[in-house]
C-alpha cells in the first residue's frame, strides 16, 4: 500500500509540510517494499486549484492514505470518491523518518 | 435571558442537487418562486422516508431528540407540498448542520483521520496501528478558541509593558501602569 507524506524539501529528515495542496514535495512511502519516492510539487506556486491538481498527481501513484498538516475546502469530497483516507497530523516538527516508524510499529 | 442554544444537527452526506425545478408552467403566467429547505430538512427526509427509518432512530441519527426531529420532518413535508400544489421550485441550502464525515482522532499519536470506506469499521490508528481513539468533536475546537481569545494580550507602545487582555475592554482605552500612555492589542499569530 503507498502512502503519501507532504513535506518540505525532498529528504528523509525534512519536516511534514502544514499543507496539502501547496506543499514542497510529496514523499511516497510503499509499505511492502519500503522504498520511498519524493515527487516535486508543480502547484506549489499555482494561483488556484492546486488542491484538486495534487489530489491528481497523487491518485495517479495510486495512494491509499495521505499524511498531511491541513487539507483544504475542495479536497474532502474528491478524496471521498477516489477512497483515499486522510491523516491530520498537526506536528510540523515531525521528520519523514519519524512518521515512517511511526507507520511501521 | 438568552434563549437555549441551538443544538446542531449531524448529515450523514450533502444532496447531490442543490435544488429541483418544475417544468411545463403555462405560459403567461407568473415566474416560477422559489422555497428553501433546509440541509436538515432534506437530511429528515432522506432518513425518514428514503432509508424508512422511524423518528426515535431519524433523532439518533442526526443527535437531536425526537420531537426536534418531528418538527423538522413537518416543516420539511409542508415545504415540500407547498412546491408541488404552487409549482415552486425547491431550493436546498443553509440550517444549522455539521457533516458526519466519520473523523477519528488517536489519542496515542494525537493525529485526526477519516474513514473512506463507510462499510469497514476502523480497527486501529492508521499512522501508529494504535486501537486508543475516539470520534472527532466538532464542540471541542470551539472551547479552545475562547480559551484563546482569552490569552490576548495588551501592549503598551512606549514602554513595552504587557498586560492581560479583559474580554469586552478595547485594548486602546486601557491606561499603561507603567508610563500612562495608551496601549494596543498585542499581535499574535493567532490573527
Amino acid at each position: 500500500m503507498k502512502i503519501a507524506i507532504t513535506c518540505v524539501s525532498n529528504s528523509l529528515e525534512s519536516k511534514l509540510d502544514q499543507r496539502f495542496g501547496r506543499c514542497s514535495y510529496f514523499a511516497i512511502y510503499d509499505t511492502e517494499t519500503r522504498g520511498i519516492e519524493f515527487l516535486p510539487n508543480p502547484n506549489k506556486e499555482a494561483q488556484e486549484g492546486a488542491g484538486p491538481a495534487s489530489v491528481q498527481l497523487v491518485a495517479s501513484r495510486n495512494v491509499k492514505k495521505i499524511i498531511s498538516g491541513e487539507f483544504g475546502i475542495k479536497i474532502k469530497t474528491l478524496l471521498d470518491s477516489l477512497k483515499i483516507q486522510m491523516i491530520v497530523l498537526k506536528q510540523p516538527e515531525k521528520t519523514i523518518t519519524e512518521v515512517i516508524n511511526m507507520l511501521n510499529n | 435571558m438568552s434563549p437555549r442554544p441551538f443544538k446542531l444537527r449531524k448529515i450523514s452526506n450533502p444532496p447531490v442537487i442543490s435544488g429541483l425545478k418544475p417544468y411545463g408552467k403555462k405560459a403567461g403566467s407568473e415566474p416560477v418562486q422559489s422555497i428553501f429547505l433546509n440541509l436538515e430538512e432534506y437530511e429528515a427526509i432522506r432518513l425518514c422516508d428514503f432509508e424508512m427509518l422511524n423518528h426515535i432512530q431519524a433523532s439518533l441519527i442526526m443527535n437531536v431528540s425526537r420531537p426536534t426531529l418531528t418538527r423538522i420532518y413537518s416543516r420539511a413535508r409542508q415545504k415540500i407540498a407547498e412546491a408541488l400544489v404552487l409549482g415552486k421550485q425547491i431550493i436546498i441550502e443553509g440550517g444549522k448542520i455539521y457533516f458526519d464525515s466519520d473523523w477519528y482522532t488517536c489519542n496515542t499519536c494525537g493525529c485526526n483521520f477519516n474513514n473512506p470506506e463507510k462499510q469497514e469499521e476502523i480497527k486501529a490508528c492508521p499512522l501508529c496501528s494504535g486501537t486508543d481513539f475516539k470520534n472527532f468533536e466538532p464542540y471541542k475546537n470551539r472551547i479552545e478558541d475562547t480559551n484563546r481569545r482569552c490569552s490576548e494580550v495588551c501592549l503598551c507602545t512606549s514602554c513595552g509593558h504587557e498586560s492581560p487582555h479583559q474580554l469586552g475592554q478595547p485594548c486602546r482605552e486601557e491606561i499603561c501602569p507603567e508610563c500612562g500612555s495608551k496601549m494596543v492589542r498585542k499581535e499574535t499569530e493567532n490573527f
